[in-house]
C-alpha cells in the first residue's frame, strides 16, 4: 500500500475502497477466532478455499476469514452475505452443500441453522434474529464479524482511521481529553477509573529522565474466564491501534507498547501484522498523515504472570524485570515506565476511543447509566447454554444477560451463582426461592443484607456491581449451577492466587498459603470448628496489609462464598459432606445394580481401572442387565473419585453420595 | 549438578547466538529473548543462559529470576509430548480436574512435571481464553475443546500408536 501523507490521501483511499466495494456481492464470512479454530474451523476454511478454487468461483464469491463473532459455543460460525444467513456448527463435509445450495442456489440448509431451544427449537435463518445477538449492542465488536483483521483496507473501508484524521486535523490535544471526559468513558480493565482524567494527569505530569511520556495497552488478560481483550486484538487490531494513536496525541506521547499475553499467539501475530501495516501506510511512525505528530508502537509479550496485569508490575515486566508491583505512593501516570509518565489502558478501553471520537461524546454518553457510559463486553461462560462473548449496554440486568442472551442453565440444573470480577471479584448469588442477596462486601456492614428486589434484576454497571460486593473486573461472567461446590470454587481461586502471588509482600505470600491450607483441610473432611472464623480473620488482615491490588482483593471470592454459602462450609466441616458432590474426600461412588445394563462405558472411562465386573450375588436382582453382559462395580480402594464413570453412564447407574 | 548435565547432553548454541544478536543492545527485551529461546529449545538450557549472560552482560541471577518468575519459562526440558490442561474458572467448573486425573493416570506423568522417560509433560495453564469450548486441552500445540475423559484416552492411545477403540464414539457427546 502507498504511504498516506495527508488526510486527503486517506479520504481518497476510503473513496476508492468504497467505490470498489459491492455490498450485494456474494460473500462467505467465516469466523477464524481462537474459539472457532479450536472447534475445527481451520479445516473448514481450508476446505472452502479448495472448493472455491476448484470450481473457479474466486471472482464471483468473496471468501473472508474474520475475527471472533462471539457465539463460540456454536462454532464453526459463518454468515452468507448479502442475505445474512447464519450457519453454525459447520463441518468440512457441509462445505460443498453450502456453496452449491446456499451461495449459488439461494437455498437455506435447515440442518445448519441455529435452533432456539428456549422457543420450541424454532430454526432461525438470519444472524440478526438469533436471540444471542439480537439483545446485544455491538459498538466495539460489530466490526469483528465484518473485517479480515489481516487486511488494513477492510478496516479503512469501514471508516477506520477517520477518527484519527478528524482528531489530527481539527482538534487540539486538550480538546480530545475534554471530549473523552465528556463521554464518561471509564477504564474497562476492572477499576473503572475515568479515562479522560487519567489522560489529563499523564499529560500534565512532569517528564522523567527519558523526556517522553508513554502510552501502554494492557492486553495481559490474566483473569481466568475472560477473553474479550484477546478477541478484540485478534479480530480488530487496528481499532486498538487507532485508539492508542488518539490517546498518544492527546497525552503527547511518541512511543507506545502493547503488552500481550504470550499464551495468545494469534493476538500477538495479528497485532504485530497490523502495526506493520499501519507503519507502511504512514499511520504509525514519523509525521503521521502530514500532521507533524509522530508515534510508534512496540509489542511486548508477557511471561504468563497474573500479577503483570497490575500497572506497576506490568511496567516492571516491560522493562525486562520480574513483574513485581511496587507501592503506589506515586501513580504510574506520573512516574511509571522508566520513571516516566505512563498511561496504561486496557484493550477494550482503547477500542472505545475511535468510536467516541468518531460519533461524538454526547452520542456515547447517551448509552448506559448515569455514571457508567457505553457498552461492556463480557465473556459469558461456565454453566450457561449460550457461551460466548457478548457486548451489552451498561445498565442491562443480570437476568437479561443470563436468560435473554445466555439462554439459561443447561441440563435441567438449577442456577446457583454468577461470579464476576475474576479472582478479585465476588460471587453474586441467587438462592433457591429466587430471593437475592448481596455478596462479597468485605466490611461487616453488608452482612446478610437482602436486596428488596431480585438481584437477577441488578443493573450491570460499575456502581451496582461494587455495591453488590463484586466488581466489573475485566468482564468475566462465570455461571455456576447446583453441581458447583462453592467451597471448591473458593479453593480454586485461592490455589490460583497462591500460585500467582509474586511473593514480594508477606501478607499475600504467606497469608494466602495458610488460607489455602485451611481450605484444603476442609475439603478433605478434616475441617474443624473455628476454621471459618479463622479464614475471615486472615482475609481481613490480608486485605488491610497487602502491597498491591492483587493481594488486597485476593480474599474476596472466599469471603463472598463464606458469607452466602456458609451452610456449605458448615456441611463440609461438621457433617463431612459436600452438598454439590464435588469434594473427593467427602463423596463415594457406587454402581446401582438395579440400573446397571452392563454396557461397560464406565469401565472404559475409569482412569485407574477401578471398575470390575461381577455376577449378581445371591438374592440380588439386576433387572436392567442386558443379555450376555455382566454387572459392574467399583473397587473403593482403587477409586480416585474423579467422577468420570458418573459422567459416562447414560443410565444413571453410577450413584454419587 | 550431575543430573542437570545428564538432562542437557549437547546443546547447540548456534541458534541461541542468532537470537541474541536479534536483541543486542536492548536489555528491556530480555524477556522476549528468553521467550524465543524457550520456543526454540522447548526450555531454557543452562549453557544458553550462560551465553546470554555473557553476550548481554547480564548477571545470571537476573536471568534465573526471570526464568523462575514467569510461567512461560522452564529450566527443564519438556517431554516429547506436551499436554496443557486449561484450569481457567470456566474449565474448572466444567470438569478440568477430572481431565488432570485422566491424563496423569494414563500417562504416569505427574501434573506440572515431565515424566522420567521424557515422553510426557503435563502442565496446567490459567486460561487459554476459549472458555466456550471448556474444558480445554492443548495436546502438542493442537487445541481440543469439550474434552472428556474418554476422548483423553483416545488421544493418548493415538500418540502411543495404539488403535483407538472404535466402540466409544457414540458415547462421547
Amino acid at each position: 500500500m502507498n504511504k498516506l501523507t495527508s488526510t486527503a490521501d486517506l479520504d481518497a483511499l476510503y473513496s476508492k475502497l468504497q467505490a470498489a466495494h459491492d455490498p450485494d456481492k456474494k460473500a462467505i464470512v467465516i469466523c477464524g477466532g481462537t474459539g472457532c479454530l479450536g472447534g475445527g474451523a481451520g479445516v473448514v476454511i481450508e476446505t472452502f478455499r479448495k472448493e472455491l478454487a476448484e470450481r473457479n468461483l474466486n471472482d464471483e464469491i468473496e471468501f473472508r476469514v474474520t475475527g471472533c463473532h462471539g457465539f463460540c459455543e456454536r462454532g464453526t460460525l459463518m454468515v452468507i452475505r448479502p442475505e445474512g444467513i447464519f450457519y453454525q456448527r459447520v463441518k468440512p463435509k457441509d462445505v460443498p452443500d453450502i456453496i452449491e445450495q446456499t451461495v449459488l442456489g439461494g437455498k437455506v440448509i435447515e440442518r445448519l441453522l441455529y435452533c432456539d431451544e428456549s422457543n420450541g427449537k424454532k430454526p432461525i435463518v438470519h444472524e440478526k434474529d438469533v436471540p444471542f445477538y439480537k439483545k446485544q449492542m455491538r459498538l466495539i465488536f460489530g466490526m469483528n464479524g465484518e473485517i479480515d483483521p489481516k487486511v488494513i483496507e477492510h478496516y479503512i473501508l469501514h471508516g477506520g482511521y477517520q477518527a484519527l484524521a478528524k482528531v489530527l486535523t481539527t482538534m487540539k490535544p486538550e480538546d480530545v481529553i475534554a471530549e473523552i471526559k465528556k463521554s464518561g468513558l471509564r477504564g474497562r480493565g476492572g477499576g473503572g477509573f475515568p479515562t479522560g482524567r487519567k489522560w489529563e494527569t499523564c499529560r500534565n505530569a512532569p517528564l522523567g529522565p527519558d523526556k517522553v511520556r508513554y502510552v501502554i495497552c494492557n492486553a495481559d488478560e490474566g483473569d481466568p474466564g475472560a477473553y474479550m481483550d484477546r478477541s478484540l486484538l485478534e479480530g480488530n487490531p487496528h481499532l486498538v491501534i487507532e485508539g492508542m494513536l488518539i490517546g498518544a496525541y492527546a497525552i503527547g506521547s511518541p512511543e507506545g507498547f502493547v503488552y500481550v499475553r504470550h499464551e495468545y499467539p494469534l493476538a500477538v501475530a495479528n497485532a504485530a501484522l497490523a502495526i506493520e501495516q499501519a507503519r507502511e501506510a504512514g499511520l504509525l511512525g514519523e509525521n503521521i498523515l502530514g500532521s507533524g505528530f509522530s508515534f510508534d508502537i512496540r509489542i511486548s509479550r508477557g511471561g504468563g504472570a497474573f500479577v503483570c496485569g497490575e500497572s506497576t508490575a506490568l511496567m516492571a515486566s516491560l522493562e525486562g524485570q520480574t513483574g513485581e508491583p511496587r507501592a503506589k505512593y506515586v501513580h504510574t501516570v506520573e512516574r511509571g515506565l522508566y520513571d516516566s509518565p505512563s498511561n496504561l489502558n486496557n484493550v477494550e478501553t482503547w477500542a472505545n476511543v475511535p468510536i467516541i471520537m468518531g460519533k461524538g461524546a454526547d452520542w456515547f454518553a447517551s448509552i448506559g447509566t448515569e455514571n457508567s457510559k457505553g457498552t461492556k463486553v463480557f465473556s459469558l461462560v461456565g454453566k450457561i447454554r449460550n457461551t460466548g462473548l457478548i457486548e451489552v449496554p451498561m445498565g442491562i440486568t443480570i437476568r437479561e444477560i443470563l436468560y435473554g442472551i445466555g439462554g439459561g442453565v443447561p441440563g435441567g440444573h438449577r442456577f446457583k451463582a454468577v461470579q464476576t470480577g475474576g479472582p478479585s471479584g465476588g460471587t453474586i448469588v441467587v438462592d433457591e426461592k429466587g430471593a437475592t442477596q448481596r455478596v462479597g462486601e468485605p466490611t461487616s456492614a453488608w452482612t446478610g443484607t437482602f436486596l428488596p428486589e431480585s438481584l437477577l434484576d441488578l443493573a450491570v454497571d460499575f456502581e451496582s456491581l461494587t455495591e453488590a460486593g463484586s466488581m466489573m473486573g475485566s468482564g468475566g461472567m462465570i455461571v455456576m449451577d447446583e453441581t458447583s461446590c462453592m467451597v471448591d470454587v473458593a479453593r480454586y481461586f485461592l490455589t490460583f492466587l497462591t500460585e500467582e502471588s509474586c511473593g514480594k509482600c508477606l501478607p499475600c505470600r504467606e497469608g494466602l498459603r495458610q488460607m489455602l491450607a485451611i481450605l484444603d483441610r476442609i475439603c478433605e473432611g478434616k475441617g474443624e470448628h473455628g476454621d471459618i472464623e479463622l479464614l475471615e480473620e486472615l482475609s481481613n488482615v490480608i486485605m488491610d496489609t497487602a502491597l498491591c491490588a492483587l493481594g488486597g482483593t485476593a480474599p474476596k471470592p472466599l469471603l463472598s462464598t463464606i458469607r452466602y454459602f456458609r451452610d456449605e462450609y458448615e456441611a463440609h466441616i461438621y457433617d463431612k459432606k459436600c452438598p454439590a458432590g464435588v469434594c473427593k474426600a467427602l463423596i463415594t461412588f457406587s454402581i446401582d445394580p438395579q440400573a446397571c445394563t452392563g454396557c461397560g462405558v464406565c469401565a472404559k472411562a475409569c482412569p485407574p481401572d477401578a471398575i470390575y465386573t461381577r455376577t449378581p450375588a445371591a438374592g440380588e436382582t439386576a433387572p436392567k442387565l442386558r443379555k450376555g453382559r455382566e454387572l459392574h462395580d467399583i473397587d473403593p480402594d482403587k477409586c480416585i473419585k474423579c467422577g468420570a464413570c458418573f459422567d459416562a453412564c447414560k443410565f444413571d447407574a453410577v450413584v454419587k453420595e | 549438578m550431575a543430573t542437570e548435565a545428564a538432562l542437557e547432553p549437547d546443546v547447540d548454541l548456534a541458534p541461541a547466538e542468532a537470537l541474541i544478536a536479534k536483541y543486542q543492545d536492548s536489555s528491556e527485551l530480555t524477556i522476549a529473548l528468553l521467550q524465543d529461546i524457550q520456543d526454540h529449545y522447548g526450555y531454557l538450557p543452562r549453557p544458553v543462559l550462560d551465553l546470554v549472560s555473557e553476550r548481554l552482560g547480564l548477571p545470571r541471577t537476573q536471568l534465573f529470576a526471570l526464568a523462575t518468575f514467569y510461567r512461560a519459562f522452564s529450566l527443564k526440558p519438556l517431554g516429547q509430548h506436551v499436554i496443557q490442561i486449561c484450569t481457567g474458572t470456566a474449565c474448572h467448573v466444567r470438569g478440568a480436574p477430572k481431565l488432570i486425573d485422566a491424563f496423569t493416570y494414563r500417562t504416569g506423568c505427574k501434573c506440572n512435571d515431565t515424566s522420567e522417560d521424557g515422553k510426557w509433560t503435563i502442565q496446567t495453564v490459567n486460561c487459554l481464553g476459549s472458555c466456550a469450548l471448556g474444558p480445554l486441552v492443548v495436546i502438542d500445540g493442537e487445541l481440543k475443546g469439550k474434552m472428556t475423559t474418554t476422548r483423553a484416552y483416545k488421544d493418548i492411545d493415538k500418540i502411543l500408536g495404539k488403535s483407538a477403540d472404535a466402540g466409544d464414539d457414540s458415547e462421547d457427546e
